[in-house]
C-alpha cells in the first residue's frame, strides 16, 4: 500500500510527468489524497479534464508500491474499471498502457467485455489481471459464478466512469445492485465515481456510497476550465416559421468547417441526421471527408467513422447522441449544435467534445432551425452563463431489474432472503424497496409468483433450509447467463439493399408503415422499399428519387423543464427580445397585437375557425412527449363532450387540437382540470402500446421471455410467444401481478412524463386565459404548418386505429361481408377522420 | 355483430369474431389451434409464462359454445400445445372442459404438436368429413375443394390513416379456408408468408377479426400485398 500521506509523488511518477511538462492538476492531487484516506469519493469534472488519469493514478501508485515491496502478488485483482460503453472500456485501456510502460511499471491491465475471446475471458477468471476494465453487464456475469467470491475478495477500488449516464438508469439500477454485492464480497472496496457535470451531485454521491448515504463520499470537483464560446449562427436569411431541419443554415455551417480542423455536428434525431448529412454533401464543393454516426447504422460501419475519427482522417462527423459520450477526440475543434438544444446538461457535455483540454477554450456555435428555436438557443446561454443545469434526480429502481440480480445472486452460491434483502437496500435504487416488493420479487424469480398455483415443480429457486435459496439447476444458471441485461433492443429489422449489402437496422413499426415502392433517407442515401424477407426489409438505391422524410422519432430529446421555464420568461418579457434577429422580434410585437403574449404563469388559450374546422392552441411549452399525453387525453374528453375532435399535433412548445365544434371558453377550465389523469389516463394507459412495449421490456429484464438474440428469430419462432398476448393475460387474471406493478411503475416514469403534465395542470389551475381570435395568430402559425407535414407514430392511436379502420371498411365494403367475397369492391375512399397523435 | 355468415364450398358458414367457425346446416362449431398448456410447456423450459393460458382460451371457447350451442364441436388439431398437455390440465379447467364436451359429439383432430389422443374423452381422428367439408389439421398439398384446416395461425395487416392494424384472420382463396389460432397465447403468421402462399391461391379473401367484428377484404388490401410482387418460392409448410 502507498504510504506517504502527501501528494509528493514516488521517484518514478514525478520523473515521467515532468519529462512530459505534466504537472497534476489539483483535483488530481485531491484524487491521491482521498484514496490515502481510503475514503469513496466521486469526481466532478469536464469532460477532457483527465479524469482517466485521476482515476486510475492512485490504483497505479498503489500497486507500484506493491511491487516495489516485491510481495510479487500479481494475480490479485486490484482494482476494477466499469464503463457504460464497451469502446470506452478499449480506449481507456490504451491510454494507461502508455504509463505503465513508460514508468516500467509490472502491472497487468485487461479489458472484458462480450467481445472477449472465451479462453481470455476463462483465464481472467483463474487468474485475473491487476487492472480489469469491463462494462455493467460483465461484471453482473462474473457475480453469478461460484467463484466470484474468490475472484473479487482482495479488491480494492472499484472506478465507475460516465457514472451521470447510468445513474437513473436501468443499467444503473443494475450496476448498483452489483456493486451492493462486490461490497459484500470485498468489504475493503473503495468506490470511485467520474462523472461530467450535473444538475444532482447529492444523488451521485448517495448513489455511489456503500450505504446509499452519501456523506461518507468525498467530492472532488474539476475547475471548469475556460468558458466555452458559444453562439447563436445568425443566418442572414430570414428564420424559417416551422421545421427542424435548418436548411436555410447549411451554407453557413458548411463555411464554418471548412475554417475549423474538425468539426462535429450534433443533431437531435436521426431524420435530422440523414437530412442534414445528405444537404452537407451537396454543399460539399470542396470534397471534404464528412461522415455520417447514428444508432440505426450497421456497428462495422460505426467503428470505421469513429477509428477514422480518431486517425483524424475526418473534417466532420454529423453526429446523434450516439457520439454523446466517451472516446476522447483532442483534435475537435468546433461543435454544431442543429436544432435547440432542448437540455443545458447535455448542451454542455456536447460543447465539450471540442478542445476536449481544460486549458483551451472550446468553439460552438448552436444552429436554430425555426424561431421557437431561437427562443430556447437564446434561453440555453442565458442558463449557461448563470451556471444552471437541468436532469431529472433518479427515481427508485425497478422490480423487473431487482427480478434478474436476485436471480444472478442464486446463482453464484446459497443467498439467504433476509441477508439479500439487506444488501439490495444498500444500493441507492433500492435503499426505501418496501420489504413486500421484495418478497413478492423473489416469488416471482422462485417460481413466477401467480396466485394459481401449478409451476411448483418448474421452479428456478431451490429453498435450502432457512431461507437459504439457491438456482434449482445449472440450466437455470445458463438461461439467467444468457439473458443478462437490461438493454432490450426495440425489435428492429435489418436495412438491406436487394444487391446484398446490409445498411443498418430500423425500427420494425417503421417499415411496416411502408408501402413498396416509397422512398426514406437511409445511411446517407435515398432508397425504395422493396419488400420484407423473414426480418429484414430489402430497398433498393433510388437516385434522384425525392424521399419520403424517415418518420421514424428514435432519440427525440424531451425539452427540458428549466430550459421550457426559462423559455416562458423571456418570451413574457420584451426587453429581453432585443437579442434576438429582427424577424422574430416583428413575430412577437405581432403576437401582442394580433393576441397576447401569455405571462409565465399563464396559460394561453386561443380559439380560432380555419378551413371549417375549430381550433385550439395551447401554448403550455413542456416539451413535445407532455403535449403528445396531453393532446391524447384531451380528445378524448372533447369526443365525450360532443365536440368531434378530428386530431392533434404536438410540438415542444404547443398543442394543437381541431374539432367540428368548437369548444366554449366557458368550458376550457374544465377541459384543463386535473381530474384527466384519473379514469381516462388507466384506461388509455392499459390499452396502449406504450404499456405493452414497456411490459414487453420489463419481461425480457426480469426473466420471463426469452430475449431475441439477433440470427436467431427463425429457429425460435415455434416457442417464442407474443408479450402482447402475455400483457393482455397476465391484466385479466392477475392484474396486480408484481411485473404488471413493475411496467405501471416504468410507463409512469419514463415513458409519458405524467408527472410533468400534473403538475402543469396544477400550476395552470385559475390561470388559463382564453382567446377567442378572428383569425390564426403569429404564435400559432408554426404549430399549423406542422399538421399534415409531420408523421409521429405515437402512442395512444390503437383505439383510434381501431375507428378509422372500421370506417374505411364500412366506406370499402358498402354493407359488411356480403358474400364470398372475391368481388369485394376495391376500396377507394379515404377515412373521413384523420387522426393524429 | 359478432358474427358474420357468407358462403364457402356452396354452404352458408359464419366467422365470429372470437376466430371459430360455425356451420350452421351441420350443427357445428369449428375452432383451430388452442394450444392449451402452452404456459406450461413454456415453464419446463425455464420460461414462467402465467399459467392463465389455458383458463383464458376454455373461456373463450365456453362463450363461443353458449352462443352458438353447437351439436358438435370440432377442434382442428394442435388442440394442446404437446402431447402430455392433457394430463398438466388444472382440475378447474377440466371439468370446465369436460362439461363442455357433455351432451354433444365431440372431435379432437390430431395436430402435430398432440398426434396423440388426450385422455378426455371424445373421438380422435386424422381428419372428418363432415356435409359437403372435409376437416384436416394442415392443408393437404393437392386440391382440396371445401377443406376446413387450421395449423398457420394466420395474421394480416391494413394499413389505415397511415397506420398498420394487424390481426388474427380467417383466410379463404374459395377452395380452402384456414381458420385463425384459437389460442390465448398463439401468435400469427403473415397471409404473405411463403408457408401460406404456398396452399393458399393468389386471389383470397381474409376475414379479419376487429375488435367486435369481422371484416371481410381480398388480398389487394392488404398490408405486405406484393404490389411490386417479390418471387414467390413455395416451401413447406413450417412446423408452428
Amino acid at each position: 500500500m502507498y504510504s506517504g500521506m502527501s501528494t509528493e509523488l514516488p521517484g518514478r511518477f514525478r520523473t515521467w510527468l515532468s519529462a512530459r511538462d505534466w504537472r497534476l492538476y489539483p483535483h488530481q492531487q485531491a484524487m491521491v489524497v482521498a484514496a490515502q484516506r481510503d475514503a469513496h469519493v466521486l469526481l466532478v469534472a469536464p469532460t477532457g479534464g483527465g479524469k482517466t488519469l485521476a482515476g486510475f493514478l492512485p490504483s497505479l501508485l498503489d500497486l507500484a508500491d506493491d511491487a516495489a515491496g516485491a510481495c510479487g502478488d500479481d494475480d490479485r485483482l486490484h482494482t476494477l474499471y466499469i464503463s457504460p460503453l464497451k469502446a470506452l472500456t478499449v480506449d481507456v485501456h490504451r491510454n494507461l498502457e502508455r504509463p505503465i510502460a513508460e514508468m516500467d511499471l509490472a502491472i497487468r491491465a485487461e479489458t472484458r467485455t462480450g467481445d472477449t475471446p472465451q479462453a481470455k475471458r476463462r483465464r481472467q477468471r483463474a487468474r485475473p489481471p491487476q487492472l480489469l476494465m469491463t462494462t455493467p453487464e460483465s461484471l453482473a456475469l462474473l457475480l453469478s459464478y461460484a467463484d466470484a467470491g474468490r475472484m473479487f475478495a482482495r479488491l480494492r477500488c472499484v472506478i465507475i466512469d460516465e457514472l451521470h449516464a447510468l445513474v437513473g438508469t436501468k443499467r444503473g439500477d443494475l450496476l448498483a445492485l452489483g456493486l451492493a454485492r462486490l461490497q459484500t464480497l470485498a468489504p475493503r472496496c473503495r468506490r470511485v465515481g467520474l462523472s461530467a457535470t450535473v444538475a444532482y451531485p447529492d444523488e451521485l454521491r448517495a448513489w455511489l456510497s456503500p450505504l446509499a448515504a452519501g456523506d461518507d463520499v468525498v467530492f472532488v470537483r474539476a475547475g471548469d476550465g475556460p468558458p466555452a464560446d458559444i453562439s447563436i449562427l445568425n443566418a442572414s436569411n430570414r428564420i424559417p416559421w416551422s421545421g427542424h431541419m435548418a436548411v436555410h443554415a447549411l451554407p453557413l455551417v458548411y463555411e464554418r468547417i471548412c475554417e475549423a480542423a474538425t468539426t462535429i455536428v450534433f443533431v437531435n434525431t436521426r431524420a435530422q441526421a440523414e437530412i442534414v448529412f445528405q444537404q452537407l454533401w451537396r454543399l460539399n464543393d470542396l470534397n471534404l471527408p464528412i461522415a455520417l454516426h447514428h444508432g440505426s447504422l450497421a456497428v462495422e460501419q460505426r467503428r470505421k467513422v469513429e477509428a477514422a475519427m480518431a486517425g483524424g482522417r475526418l473534417r466532420a462527423v454529423v453526429a446523434t447522441s450516439s457520439l454523446d459520450l466517451g472516446v476522447d477526440w483532442a483534435a475537435v475543434d468546433l461543435v454544431v449544435q442543429i436544432g435547440a438544444p432542448k437540455g443545458v446538461s447535455r448542451l454542455i457535455q456536447r460543447i465539450g467534445r471540442a478542445g476536449h483540454r481544460l486549458d483551451r477554450t472550446s468553439q460552438a456555435v448552436m444552429v436554430p432551425a425555426n424561431r421557437f428555436e431561437h427562443l430556447e438557443c437564446m434561453a440555453a446561454l442565458e442558463a449557461i452563463a448563470a451556471g444552471e443545469l437541468d436532469g431529472d434526480p433518479p427515481a427508485p429502481g425497478g422490480l423487473e431489474v431487482l427480478a434478474q440480480h436476485l436471480l444472478g445472486c442464486a446463482c453464484s452460491a446459497p443467498v439467504s432472503a433476509a441477508a439479500l434483502y439487506d444488501e439490495v437496500r444498500r444500493a441507492a435504487p433500492y435503499a426505501q424497496l418496501p420489504r413486500s416488493d421484495f418478497d413478492d420479487t423473489l416469488r416471482f424469480v422462485e417460481c413466477g409468483g401467480y396466485a394459481l398455483g401449478g409451476y411448483e415443480r418448474y421452479r428456478r429457486l431451490t429453498r435450502i433450509d432457512e431461507g437459504l435459496y439457491r438456482a434449482a439447476s445449472p440450466r437455470v444458471a445458463r438461461l439467467y447467463r444468457m439473458n443478462i441485461g437490461t438493454i432490450v433492443e426495440a425489435v428492429t429489422m435489418k436495412v438491406r439493399l436487394k444487391s446484398g449489402r446490409i445498411l443498418g437496422e430500423v425500427e420494425e413499426y417503421f417499415i411496416q408503415g411502408l408501402q413498396p415502392g416509397d422512398t426514406f433517407v437511409f445511411s446517407g442515401e435515398v432508397v425504395r422499399f422493396e419488400a420484407i424477407r423473414e426480418t429484414t426489409a430489402i430497398v433498393t438505391r433510388a437516385t434522384g428519387a425525392e424521399a419520403k422524410i424517415p418518420a421514424y422519432a428514435g432519440g427525440r430529446l424531451p425539452l427540458s423543464t428549466s430550459l421550457a421555464h426559462r423559455v416562458r420568461t423571456m418570451l413574457a418579457d420584451p426587453s429581453r427580445w432585443e437579442g434576438l434577429p429582427e424577424d422574430v422580434q416583428e413575430w412577437l410585437r405581432l403576437q401582442q397585437v394580433r393576441s397576447l403574449v401569455p405571462d409565465p404563469g399563464q396559460l394561453l388559450v386561443e380559439i380560432f375557425a380555419r378551413g371549417g374546422k375549430a381550433f385550439m392552441v395551447a401554448y403550455s411549452f413542456e416539451g413535445r412527449n407532455v403535449h403528445q399525453t396531453l393532446g391524447v387525453l384531451l380528445t378524448r374528453r372533447m369526443e365525450r363532450a360532443g365536440l368531434a375532435p378530428l386530431g392533434f399535433v404536438a410540438t415542444d412548445y404547443v398543442l394543437a387540437v381541431w374539432s367540428v365544434r368548437p369548444a366554449k371558453e366557458s368550458d376550457i377550465a374544465d377541459l384543463f382540470a386535473e381530474d384527466m389523469l384519473g379514469d381516462d389516463l388507466e384506461d388509455w394507459m392499459s390499452e396502449s402500446s406504450v404499456m405493452k412495449r414497456t411490459f414487453r421490456n420489463v419481461a425480457v429484464i426480469a426473466g420471463l421471455i426469452e430475449r431475441r438474440h439477433p440470427g436467431q428469430e427463425k429457429s425460435r419462432r415455434q416457442v417464442t410467444v407474443n408479450s402482447d398476448l402475455i400483457y393482455n393475460v397476465l391484466r385479466r387474471y392477475e392484474p396486480m401481478h408484481v411485473l404488471l406493478r413493475a411496467t405501471r411503475a416504468d410507463a409512469a416514469r419514463g415513458l409519458a412524463d405524467l408527472g410533468r403534465l400534473a403538475q402543469m395542470l396544477r400550476r395552470v389551475r385559475g390561470c388559463i386565459v382564453v382567446r377567442r381570435l378572428p383569425r390564426v395568430s403569429p404564435l400559432a402559425v408554426p404549430v399549423l404548418l406542422e399538421i399534415g407535414k409531420e408523421s409521429v407514430f405515437g402512442a395512444g392511436v390503437d383505439e383510434l386505429l381501431d375507428v378509422a379502420a372500421r370506417d374505411l371498411i364500412a366506406e370499402a365494403t358498402g354493407a359488411h361481408d356480403a358474400d364470398d367475397g372475391d368481388a369485394l369492391p376495391e376500396a377507394r375512399a379515404k377515412p373521413r377522420r384523420r387522426y393524429r397523435a | 355483430m359478432s358474427r358474420t355468415p357468407f358462403y364457402f364450398h356452396e354452404t352458408e358458414v359464419v366467422s365470429c369474431v372470437s376466430g371459430a367457425l360455425v356451420l350452421p346446416t351441420l350443427g357445428a362449431l369449428v375452432v383451430a389451434d388452442l394450444h392449451l398448456e402452452k404456459g406450461s410447456r413454456s415453464a419446463r423450459r425455464g420460461w414462467l409464462l402465467p399459467p392463465y393460458d389455458s383458463r383464458a382460451t376454455l373461456a373463450a371457447l365456453a362463450d363461443a359454445i353458449d352462443r352458438h350451442a353447437p351439436r358438435r364441436v370440432v377442434c382442428l388439431g394442435d388442440s394442446f400445445d404437446d402431447n402430455d398437455g392433457g394430463s398438466r390440465l388444472n382440475d378447474t379447467e377440466a371439468v370446465r372442459l369436460r362439461a363442455m364436451m357433455a351432451g354433444r359429439e365431440w372431435t379432437w383432430i390430431a395436430g402435430n404438436h398432440d398426434p396423440l389422443p388426450p385422455a378426455l374423452g371424445g373421438a380422435c381422428v386424422e381428419e372428418l368429413t363432415i356435409g359437403p367439408f372435409v376437416l384436416r389439421h394442415a392443408a393437404s398439398p393437392g386440391p382440396a375443394a371445401g377443406e376446413i384446416s387450421g395449423h398457420y395461425h394466420p395474421k394480416a395487416a391494413v394499413v389505415v390513416a397511415g397506420r398498420r392494424f394487424s390481426a388474427r384472420c380467417f383466410v379463404s382463396d374459395g377452395r380452402r379456408l384456414i381458420l385463425p389460432a384459437f389460442g390465448a397465447y398463439t401468435g400469427g403468421l403473415d397471409v404473405f408468408s411463403p408457408a401460406l402462399s404456398a396452399v393458399i391461391g393468389r386471389d383470397f379473401t381474409v376475414r379479419l377479426l376487429g375488435r367486435a367484428q369481422v371484416h371481410a377484404l381480398p388480398a389487394r388490401r392488404l398490408h405486405g400485398s406484393p404490389a411490386s410482387a417479390p418471387p414467390r418460392t413455395a416451401a413447406p409448410p413450417a412446423r408452428l
